[in-house]
């Protein structure tokens, strides 16, 4: 135990005989270690926002969407074509195991007004499932029935968002919104989904039956009822890429594709999309890990250079103890550990800092951060690991020098 | 105890080489006590280096305690260090921000390892018990030198090496010095070899060499 400690207790003796020498040093390394772990926790937390963002969609969710078909060579744009329709959404309801609930939608942009306000917005005819199958809770109100959706009742469900734009603070339940030629009262109103691309906050739900006396739902050639995308829920999220198959299979017979020709639709999941943004957010996650951690490497410089300074300093110290017996491994492993020890105090210390800095940006409500013990392990031991690099040079050197020389030195 | 056979000791000086130990032969039993004597520049403090392991002769063979150590490798020098010499110094070569129980407890370092009451018995030995917590700084020059003998003595060496111990002191201090050094070797039986200017110090040893230009000129025997 004794010939583990002395080191260890000539390092900590060395360490606060120069305080303030000390100090500076492990500045470097504090600064860097407090940049890696503050910026790595709002990458993470970043991550985890947006990724609980995603499976609040609802993470069993599978959109099916028209595109991605190419004529003569030209790549048609997902949604510029028409090739989803009804029939299909049937079909993959009746045929496709393991799914939950199908809902197609046809999606248009109507003129909408409301007394003397005049607005442009999406509405989405839907069947009844749709709010089941996106996840999407009804705030104040109704959702329209099963019994609505035959008769092609003339109700409508707002997006928290739409509702605000269209009736402001007035209560919009049993109030009528002019749509095209019909007009439409409104049962309830959704809650809100966050703020996102595509958010449903700004759509407009009315039932598929009733969207069709508004506007001409298309037809294909073939005689197919068109629609925008076909959403629906895996019952359970192992089976998803299975689904996917199915889905796949059964859309290409159904389109008649030849096996040379690509798929005419295109299959999202909401698992495949958390993971692709992960995996980006991941990227960015690093990057910034990868700055914060140049500002450590400039700290191990700085570490390296006092050392240096330290070991000439020190030269007569080095000479009397090489005097009073100490061999070479005695005198590096001392600067090593003192070195090690040195940055890894800074380790602590910056990570203390960080950890703070990112409590409170997560508490001005600016960012979401994540600290994670990962990181903290892996700042900890990259400091000690700097320390003992940059320490090796000088404490190599400290090692080598003659002790007679050494003595001599003023 | 100690065999110096035909040893020289050259330095190169850039192109040039400096000699300075030139076919000394010595031989020194254990529990002498001597002194070497020799004008500045003549290759004692060389000499007293090679006594002491801190350096190796260019040629010659060295016997300490029947062990040819002029073939030792620098750990093993180190080891010998450690082990069996203990060195007093001019400057006293103390660290000036340890204490002086820390200073003593430094030559146990690497000598097999700290033991706070062995060190304190050797503060008590040369009478500075009741300063074992000052700093170097915080004391006379006569201490701080005592504090060096506590720290030579602490790990009991069979030999103890002064480079001119009395060098930087006043005669009153130089003369507790001495007194502590020649009542180790009466005492304890160590084995003293002190280098000094000082004719009357000398005086106080059985035997004196006397060194001139790398070569013993002559010895006398008190």
């Amino acid at each position: 135990m004794k010939k583990l400690f002395e080191p260890l207790t000539t390092a900590w003796t060395g360490v606060i005989t120069h305080k303030l020498r000390s100090f500076l040093t492990i500045l470097g390394i504090v600064i860097g270690v407090a940049a890696v772990i503050t910026l790595m926790s709002v990458g993470r937390g970043a991550e985890a926002q947006v990724i609980s963002n995603i499976q609040n969609l609802g993470s069993n969710l599978v959109t099916v969407r028209p595109g991605a078909s190419t004529f003569g060579g030209v790549r048609g744009a997902i949604g510029g074509i028409r090739t989803l329709t009804m029939e299909d959404a049937q079909a993959i309801d009746e045929q496709v195991p393991n799914i939950s609930a199908v809902a197609p939608s046809y999606v248009s942009n109507l003129q909408l007004i409301v007394g003397s306000k005049n607005t442009n917005a999406q509405v989405n005819g839907v069947t009844p499932e749709y709010l089941q199958v996106n996840n999407l809770k009804i705030a104040s109100g109704s959702s329209f029935s099963g019994q609505d959706y035959e008769r092609g009742t003339k109700v409508a469900v707002l997006g928290s968002g739409i509702a605000q734009t269209l009736f402001g603070d007035t209560n919009p339940i049993g109030q009528q919104i002019r749509m095209g030629n019909i007009i439409v009262y409104v049962t309830g109103v959704m809650q809100s989904k966050g703020a996102m691309f595509g958010s449903p906050d700004d759509t407009i739900l009315i039932p598929l039956t009733a969207m069709q006396q508004a506007v001409a739902q298309p037809r294909t050639p073939q005689g197919g009822r068109i629609v925008s995308t076909i959403t629906l829920t895996v019952s359970d999220q192992s089976h998803t890429q299975n689904v996917i198959d199915a889905i796949t299979n059964l859309l290409r017979t159904r389109h008649k594709l030849a096996p040379s020709a690509d798929n005419d639709f295109n299959i999202m999941s909401v698992e495949e999309i958390a993971n692709t943004l992960s995996e980006a957010l991941g990227t960015m996650t690093l990057l910034l890990g990868a700055i914060a951690a140049i500002s450590l490497l400039v700290g191990g410089i700085g570490v390296m250079n006092i050392m240096l300074v330290s070991v000439l300093e020190r030269t007569r110290e080095i000479g009397i103890r090489k005097a009073l017996g100490a061999r070479n491994r005695d005198i590096w492993t001392q600067f090593l550990i003192e070195a090690g020890f040195l940055t890894l105090t800074g380790g602590i210390i910056g990570v203390t800092f960080g950890w703070g800095a990112s409590y409170i940006i997560n508490s001005l409500d600016v960012m979401t951060t994540l600290v994670s013990p990962d990181i903290v392990i892996l700042a900890v031991s990259v400091s000690v690991g700097i320390g003992l690099f940059f320490g090796f040079y000088p404490a190599w050197n400290a090692s080598r020098l003659n002790p007679i020389d050494a003595l001599r030195s003023e | 105890m100690i065999k110096l056979e035909d040893i020289t000791k050259v330095y190169p000086m850039g192109k040039r080489e400096l000699t300075v130990l030139r076919g000394v032969n010595l031989s020194i039993e254990q529990g002498e006590l001597v002194a070497i004597m020799g004008p500045s520049g003549s290759g004692k403090s060389t000499l007293l280096h090679l006594l002491g392991c801190l350096d190796k002769p260019t040629s010659g063979r060295y016997f300490l305690e029947g062990k040819e150590v002029s073939r030792f490798n620098a750990g093993e020098l180190a080891q010998v260090r450690s082990k069996q010499i203990g060195f007093v110094f001019q400057t006293f070569n103390l660290l000036p921000r340890l204490s002086a129980l820390a200073n003593v407890e430094l030559g146990l370092r690497y000598a097999g390892g700290v033991d706070r009451a062995k060190a304190l018995e050797a503060l008590a030995r040369v009478g500075l018990s009741d300063r074992v917590n000052h700093r170097p700084t915080e004391m006379s020059g006569g201490e701080q030198q005592r504090v060096a003998i506590a720290r030579a003595l602490v790990k009991k060496p069979p030999l103890i090496l002064a480079d001119e111990p009395t060098g930087n002191l006043d005669s009153r201090s130089g003369g507790d010095v001495i007194s502590i050094l020649t009542s180790l070797h009466a005492e304890q039986g160590i084995t003293l070899i002190m280098i000094t200017h000082d004719a009357d110090i000398a005086h106080h040893c059985q035997r004196i060499i006397n060194i001139k230009d790398g070569q013993i000129i002559s010895e006398e025997k008190v």
